[in-house]
């Protein structure tokens, strides 16, 4: 071909092997790198183990960058740099959730005991040590528990319209489109609304069901979103299969879709619990705090009292110490802190390992 | 008649076969009108909710609103319970959206970053363990963010701070004022807590959006000889572009609402100033948690209304976000 | 300009199951090398250990000799970046970039290693569209995305962006069995031009085509589900066709099974 002959470029035929830094350079760099960072540290002792850190990682961003764009040209030291760049990133994430974690930990292990867990706060002087979370931990777990009652089903039921009958509608997509801005809606916001709606409007005093009835609103985007790729996942077949022995739609999806996915929407709804037992902006402004065991999630503000609860424990603790991270309020802030992180985990511990049961046996 | 069974059934009645019966029917049937409701009422109770929060914030915030003798947008004290009430959202307003631009801003290349990561740079078998990992930061509850953050993080801060005011103090949103030396209860480190508050949310959409870049383009980048950083330039962010960008903004829709780690991380101050690491700042939701207990009837509908506008401003972010991966998705 | 590939002994794995085994061939510079063969036995997977795209995908690996001249493409100093630089690749379904222009799909290759100066992109442009027989269909709208083409007209802009980056060696993977028979033809035409060029190896599952473009053959086949692929023969496509010297070659081309 004509276009073909005159055209060849007169391209260098370069060797596959191109120069290429040796195995050993890099932890050699980092050697180096650290070396004199530590030399600069030990003699000016600037800014500190964060500020180290920060100049360590530049200088060997730089040292890297010059070493492979000499020795490997431009391209593979772009390269090497972004891959220098993503793990540190990643470590950039790793960094806060180790010492948050450790820090928790470190500050609240001390105050740790049985008393801790098994007492209330009532009768102690809050500014001196003593006292325990046993009735903020029975007010979360009430609470908690109150909204999953509430938000599991109406979840589970709107995602069941979503996949089954919506079917693409306008009302369907509408639905889908506000469970996602839902999930939005900032956490006092939703306090603020049951304040308006259930105190305010309705006449009814601050109590644990109010805080649950803000729960439910954050939890039930969550529920419906997860149990809705649930049911998504549940192959046609089954459902056609059901179809073709006669089983009516909605034995169909109680009988057939719902079993085939109830695992995986178990660890939704679990997963949703992990993310409001934390709340506590809602849970400020509709129950408030109580230094007694109070199990009933009806009870009022003069009716005896409203219920305590982890977070609004930590925030009132927290009050109580104003600013002193000695005081021993701020010590058993950091304890229940400690509980609730360790509850949290756990809930997530365990719907994560339910949905790996279900992996292993789909 | 021929012998061939016909194909339209109605045409020829049939004698021998008895009536099927309606073959519709499914809708009919008591039990499954039931349950269809059932379904269809839950998927309504998101509008319910949605409109009812709308509705209610409006009603008692109306009131308050009226009493109001200063103007609601721009003026930054709260004084509601004054006689005359006077509250506006000037500062309020300023400040949440400050500290939430810049969590999105210091959050936004590292969940990026993250999410190449694990996508693309971690070996295979660790990488649904690793997005465990970092989706654990959404677990740790806002009042734990806040409780570290003032105890562990401000203190801190302050290496960092003297670094910027010292080298950077020209710019006026990194000069430090005062004389003594800061703790830093400052939109500054508020701002950070936001960003590794919202890191696992957008690292993972954006692990989710860089998952489903086809596998021809990653493919076809390789074969013309890119590295792997330029396969990703090549192939994976313009495919993720969008949605990227929506998960930024829901980053910044979460930061905006934070409540309780910013309450404990600013020391309260109603007053606009560009000097982001000076002690003060105080946001929509802040103010709320702070200002509640002690609100009387017009303190409470003014609170109601600056959480209608906090309201307000989520759900246009949330909109925008949910639209921008939807056009997305369909395309 | 054009290069030589040798390969020996060699097995591929996929984790730790063996989809290939024992392969050794050699395939002569300017011209066509065909791989034919049932599905499954390991055409593609050969085909891509030849630029080193095997190891993309996560487990896989590659024991053996791949020569280029002489080179070995798997030695310890060698950057696999340089070998695809070095041997292009079109695969089955066309895959333009959807997000940039024809043009830019073109030079994409170029911008990587950096070469972009607008005069000497323009030429290469056009020069490699043409070279793709594309060139007359596309020149009044290079600035649309790549993704409105046709498919026929894709695969061709994949064939113009892999000859872009000037390579010694194009690896086809059944590029014609996503397309109509008049674009198969079209890129059949344009095999035939590029092979005065390039070391071509195609990998297809029509023999007809392995007939009519390639200048030797190699038949592939396995011995059961499961079990490895091999390279059964491999000749000059005329004798492969007409007088190939294995019975399960012939059984094959006659097509009593496969
Ligand atoms: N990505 C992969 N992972 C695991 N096994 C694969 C993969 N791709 C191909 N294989 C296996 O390798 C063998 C050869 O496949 P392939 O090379 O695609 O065959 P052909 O191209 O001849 O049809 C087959 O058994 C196939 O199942
Ligand atoms: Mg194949």
């Amino acid at each position: 071909m004509a276009v073909l002959d005159k055209s060849a470029p007169a391209t260098p035929v370069e060797g596959l092997a191109g120069q290429k830094l040796p195995p050993w350079a890099l932890p050699a760099l980092v050697g180096a790198v650290v070396a004199v960072a530590a030399l600069l540290w030990a003699t000016t002792g600037f800014a500190g183990r964060a500020g180290f850190l920060v100049f360590a990682v530049t200088l060997y961003l730089i040292a890297q960058s010059v070493v492979s764009f000499t020795v490997e040209g431009r391209r593979q030291s772009v390269d090497r740099l972004f891959t220098t760049l993503m793990y540190v990133a990643f470590l950039l994430a790793a960094l806060p959730l180790v010492v948050i974690t450790w820090y928790t930990v470190k500050e609240g292990v001390g105050v740790l005991s049985s008393d801790f867990l098994f007492s209330s706060m009532f009768r102690i002087n809050p500014e001196g040590p003593g006292g325990g979370i046993y009735h903020a931990i029975v007010g979360t777990l009430i609470q908690s528990l109150l909204a999953t009652l509430l938000a599991a089903p109406i979840g589970i039921l709107a995602a069941i319209y979503l996949v089954e009958y919506g079917g693409g509608r306008p009302f369907a997509r509408a639905v889908s489109l506000f469970v996602d801005v839902m999930t939005g809606v900032p956490s006092i916001v939703a306090g603020l609304f049951i304040y308006a709606f259930w105190i305010l409007a309705l006449g009814f005093q601050r109590s644990g069901l109010a805080g649950s009835l803000a729960l439910f609103i954050l939890m039930l985007p969550i529920v419906i979103r997860s149990s809705e790729e649930m049911l998504k996942l549940v192959p046609m077949d089954l459902r056609e299969a059901s179809y073709a022995l006669g089983v009516p739609k909605w034995r169909t999806i109680l009988s057939v879709v719902l079993p085939t996915a109830l695992a995986g929407i178990v660890t939704g709804v679990m997963l949703g619990v992990a993310r409001i037992a934390g709340e506590t902006a809602p849970l400020l402004l509709l129950v408030g705090t109580n230094q007694r065991i109070e199990f009933n999630p009806f009870s009022g503000t003069e009716d005896p009292t409203p219920q305590a609860s982890l977070p609004t424990y930590i925030f009132e603790q927290f009050g109580i110490a104003v600013g002193n991270t000695e005081a021993p309020a701020f010590q058993r802030a950091w304890g229940a802190a400690l509980v609730l992180i360790i509850i949290i985990g756990l809930l997530s511990l365990i719907a994560r390992l339910v949905a790996r049961l279900v992996r292993v046996r789909g | 008649m021929s012998e061939q069974p016909t194909l339209g059934g109605a045409t020829t009645p049939s004698v021998d076969r008895p009536q099927a019966s309606n073959i519709s029917g499914a809708s009919v049937r008591p039990g499954d009108r039931v349950f269809r409701s059932a379904a269809l009422t839950a998927g309504a109770i998101v509008l319910v909710v949605m409109a009812a929060i709308a509705v209610f914030l409006v009603y008692r915030a109306v009131p308050a609103l009226r009493d109001n003798t200063a103007n609601f947008l721009t003026f930054q004290q709260w004084f509601p319970d004054n006689d005359p009430s006077t509250f506006g959202i000037g500062a309020l307003l300023y400040f949440t959206v400050l500290t939430s631009v810049l969590a999105m801003i210091i959050a936004l290349p590292v969940a990026v970053g993250i999410a190449l990561f694990i996508t693309y740079y971690a070996p295979r078998r660790a990488s649904q363990t690793l997005g465990y990992f970092v989706d654990l930061l959404a677990a740790v509850p806002s009042i734990v963010y806040g409780l570290w953050g003032f105890a562990f993080l401000a203190p801190r801060m302050t290496g960092l701070v003297q670094f910027m005011d010292k080298y950077f103090g020209w710019i006026p949103l990194f000069d430090y004022r005062p004389t003594n030396v800061p703790n830093n209860l400052s939109p500054f480190t508020a701002s950070v807590i936001l960003a590794i508050m919202i890191l696992p949310i957008i690292s993972s959409i954006s692990r989710e959006v860089f998952r489903q870049v086809p596998r021809e383009q990653v493919e076809a980048a390789l074969a013309l000889g890119a590295t792997r950083w330029e396969m990703i330039r090549t192939a994976v962010l313009p495919f993720g572009r969008a949605g990227v960008t929506s998960a930024a903004i829901l980053g910044l829709g979460r930061a905006l609402g934070e409540t309780l780690a910013v309450t404990l991380v600013l020391s309260t101050a109603y007053e606009v100033s560009l000097h982001i690491t000076e002690n003060g700042g105080v946001t929509f939701a802040s103010n709320i948690a702070l200002k509640y207990g002690e609100a009387g009837e017009v303190g409470t509908g003014a609170l109601i209304a600056s959480g209608l506008c906090l309201f307000v401003i989520t759900l246009a972010v949330n909109f925008t976000a949910n639209l921008v991966i939807r056009r997305q998705r369909s395309a | 300009m054009a290069k030589s590939i040798d390969v020996s002994g060699v097995d591929i794995f996929y984790g730790s199951f063996k989809a290939v085994e024992d392969v050794s061939m050699t395939i002569e510079p300017r011209s066509v090398t065909a791989f034919i063969g049932p599905s499954g036995c390991g055409k593609s997977t050969v085909l891509r250990t030849l630029n080193r795209m095997h190891e993309v995908i996560p487990g896989a690996r590659v024991e053996g000799k791949v020569l280029l001249d002489g080179e070995d493409i798997y030695g310890s100093q060698v950057d696999p970046v340089n070998v695809r630089r070095t041997i292009g690749m079109v695969f089955q379904k066309p895959n333009p970039f959807p997000t940039m222009s024809i043009y830019d799909n073109v030079v994409a290759g170029l911008k990587l290693a950096g070469r972009t100066r607008k005069a000497q992109t323009d030429e290469v442009v056009e020069r490699s569209l043409r070279g793709a027989n594309l060139w007359e269909e596309v020149k009044d709208r290079l600035a649309k995305p790549g993704s409105s083409l046709s498919g026929g007209q894709q695969q061709r802009l994949c064939i113009a962006r892999a000859i872009a980056v000037s390579p010694q060696v194009l690896l086809m993977d059944e590029p014609c069995s996503a397309l109509d028979p008049i674009s198969t033809l079209a890129i059949e035409d344009l095999i035939s031009e590029l092979k005065e060029r390039y070391t071509i190896v195609i990998v297809t599952h029509n023999m007809q085509q392995a007939a009519r473009v390639s200048d030797r053959t190699g038949f592939f086949n396995l011995n059961g589900v499961g079990q490895p692929g091999r390279l059964i023969e491999m000749d000059d496509t005329q004798k492969i066709f007409s007088n190939p010297s294995n019975k399960r070659t012939e059984d094959y081309i006659t097509g009593r099974f496969g």
